[in-house]
């Protein structure tokens, strides 16, 4: 059946209202974006690392989830969703239950990029069948904004604040999806919230729905750390993709893949403009922070180009 | 019907798992404790279990590996060493404060600093306040009662706590010994079925497990965690009256020795209970009146009875495997002469940190160490409560 955007928000929620996530945040509308992919008679575990999406949406007594939930440290979403995923396939093959069950974590940058990221490999290379979906918003935002592998550079984060000698962070961001693509599993995609969500959609069905390890990494702005208002979430998400900044592809069976290819690749000022986090490089003098940046991404779109054929 | 074998320690345990057929293994090597995954896979590929074995990338995922598989309704086990068991130790606070009964397997060995991979406590002694039961065992035969025993204690209703099931390092863990096995159909009898209450793939109720707990409730939550602990007191003793039963073998929160007119005693954990049960018997040839205490139950901590199987002495020595670095001795004295404090007439102590890193112990250790509570008896001077023993340059070191 073809993508209807009113077909789909007309399944019942499974992350409901009530969550403490903040207005214009990505975090909730990746996690109901994907849960939104589960067949509705198909049952499922939520594995969480501590994250703002952990501390907002099951403080006790209060879970915003309709299906069951796990959570308990920051470095280990990869090992708990495996763990929980062995322990159907034992008490399924014991006769111990019947039901569908669906294994889908969600961590942030921090959690997955960083201080997950041995856990999360050793999940892949095991080949539990799963989803690990990062919700990338750039920094460690639950702590305040701190600098992590995924902060693009020149961002200003607390941790690497732009001063009078160092203008923000040194590093550019980690290739993540290229490395979780590096484990050979089934399948892999970056996406976030473009137009009518139908790519957001079509990649969580493929990852929820494909045997063995699947990995979405979601692009999820966060309007504190990056500095936008909250109703500049889309225009944000689409800028991101319009200068390729953050490129939409899969790789199924190992399999390259581009979702999309700009008409008109826009230049990355379009994107930075609009965030404070970015707000230095548009000082007089600081011009070559653009052009640099301008020639990573450049340089990243074709080597992306030239895996995808 | 017993079976009589000669078995290493963790051969002994390998078997009782295999005999129990856990849900989940999940485990990561490290001396010496990697031959019990190693046996244990051994008996997955040839299908004399059906347990899923998680070979793992660390330890960290060990436990978070068995924390998410109990927490989803299945009987997970793994085993563990030192610096393994200290990569756990966030996973070890987390798995007991959400009341899952995750049984290990800790053969005891010296935490890292420098590295070495022989036997002493450091490492069960520094994960005490973890929430876990510990069970301590002085010889292959007690490994593996005790880790028949652990999951009737954790799984127990009123307790929920995961259990560490402890013994030496190389000194029971390789050390091959006679010992009477359970048949398979025993085991599984005593054991039983894994049957908790809530659980993630429970179909009627979905059920949410870590939550962010602020202060309005994660103060009474630890405290229900505390009550879980002394409701386990209870558990324990009668779990070991069924075992006997069974096997004709008894267990309590502790083994005492030679007691019953004993003047002067050790309180010890561990292999180190053989030696000096050694030196008991010999001192004993000669009339001296001499016991001894091995603890079987360190958490929870058997404050009442210990303190009154102590009461009749007049001096004590605690020998703790294990530095504590209070500058006042080893945490197991630190308790010990804690559970002193009420009796109205109290036996003097003093104080042995010992067999750190291997350090070996031998009988004419503890015959020293009684000759010094004779001492301290005859001339009512405690002396130095703190001491090392078995160290090089002890006059330097002093």
């Amino acid at each position: 059946m073809a993508y209807n955007l009113k077909n789909e928000a007309n399944k019942p929620e499974r992350l409901v209202g009530g969550h403490r996530l903040c207005a214009g945040c990505g975090a909730a509308i990746a996690v109901r974006g994907v849960l939104r992919a589960l067949d509705p008679e198909d049952k499922a575990v939520v594995v969480n690392a501590t994250s703002c999406l952990e501390v907002s949406t099951f403080l006790y007594p209060y879970t915003a989830y309709t299906d069951s939930y796990i959570h308990s440290a920051f470095e280990n979403a990869g090992a708990t969703a495996g763990g929980v995923e062995t322990a159907y396939r034992v008490l399924k093959k014991r006769g111990k239950i019947d039901e569908n069950y669906k294994f889908i974590a969600f961590g942030g940058d921090g959690g997955t990029y960083d201080i997950g990221i041995q856990s999360l490999s050793g999940a892949l290379e095991r080949g539990h069948d799963m989803v690990y979906v990062c919700y990338d918003n750039e920094a460690y935002m639950n702590t305040g904004i701190q600098r992590s592998s995924s902060t693009p550079r020149f961002a200003d984060a607390t941790t690497t604040p732009v001063g009078s000698v160092i203008p923000g962070k040194f590093q550019n961001k980690k290739d993540l999806t290229a490395i979780v693509a590096a484990h050979d599993i089934p399948y892999a995609a970056q996406t976030t919230f473009i137009g009518n969500f139908k790519d957001l959609h079509e990649k969580s069905r493929k990852a929820i729905y494909t045997e063995g390890p699947a990995f979405l990494n979601i692009l999820s702005p966060c309007p504190r750390g990056w500095r936008y208002e909250t109703e500049d979430l889309a225009d944000i998400c689409k800028l991101a993709v319009e200068t390729c900044v953050w490129p939409l592809y899969e790789i199924e069976e190992g399999v390259w893949k581009l979702n999309y290819s700009p008409k008109k690749k826009l230049p990355v000022e379009e994107f930075l403009i609009r965030q404070g986090r970015f707000s230095h490089m548009f000082e007089p003098g600081n011009e070559w922070m653009i052009e640099e940046t301008q020639n990573y991404v450049d340089s990243k779109w074709e080597k992306l180009l030239a895996r995808c054929g | 019907m017993s079976i009589k074998e000669r078995l290493s320690g963790n051969e002994a345990v390998a078997i009782a798992m295999k005999q129990i057929n856990p849900d989940v293994m999940g485990a990561f090597p490290i001396t010496p404790s990697t031959e019990i995954p190693q046996y244990f896979s051994g008996y997955v590929a040839n299908g004399e279990v059906d347990t899923e074995f998680v070979a793992v990338e660390s330890e960290h995922s060990a436990m978070s590996t068995c924390f998410a598989a109990q927490a989803a309704g299945a009987r997970a086990v793994t085993a563990t060493s030192s610096a393994g068991m200290a990569f756990m130790w966030e996973m070890l606070y987390v798995t007991a404060s959400a009341r899952l009964p995750v049984t290990m397997a800790l053969v005891n060995r010296a935490l890292t600093g420098p590295i070495n991979i022989n036997n002493d406590h450091s490492d069960s002694m520094g994960a005490r306040d973890s929430g876990w039961i510990q069970l301590y065992s002085e010889s292959n035969q007690e490994a593996y009662d005790n880790f028949i025993m652990a999951m009737p204690i954790g799984e127990n209703k009123a307790v929920r706590l995961p259990v560490m099931v402890c013994q030496d390092g190389f000194i029971t863990s390789h050390a091959v010994e006679n010992i009477e096995l359970l048949e398979d159909n025993e085991v599984r009898h005593f054991v039983g079925e894994y049957d908790p209450d809530h659980y993630l793939l429970k179909k009627e109720n979905p059920l949410a497990v870590g939550p962010y707990d602020i202060s309005a409730y994660y103060m009474d939550h630890k405290i229900l965690q505390a009550e879980a602990m002394k409701n386990a007191k209870s558990v324990i003793l009668s779990v070991a009256k069924d075992f006997q039963k069974l096997t004709g073998r008894s267990y309590g929160f502790f083994e005492e020795y030679m007691m019953e007119d004993a003047e002067t005693a050790i309180v010890v954990i561990g292999s180190s209970a053989g030696t000096a049960k050694e030196a008991i018997k010999e001192l004993r040839s000669s009339g001296k009146r001499v016991g001894l205490i091995k603890i079987r139950v360190f958490r929870p901590f058997p404050m009442d009875e210990l303190a009154g199987a102590l009461s009749h002495v007049k001096a004590i020595a605690v020998m703790d495997k294990c530095e504590g670095f209070s500058a006042c001795g080893g945490p197991l004295f630190a308790e010990t002469r804690s559970a002193l404090y009420d009796l109205d007439v109290r036996p003097k102590s003093i104080n042995y940190v010992y067999g750190l890193g291997g350090r070996d112990i031998r009988v004419e250790d503890f015959e020293f160490i009684f000759g010094e509570l004779e001492s301290i008896v005859k001339t009512g001077l405690t002396g130095k409560i703190y001491r090392h023993l078995g160290q090089r340059e002890e006059e330097v070191l002093k």
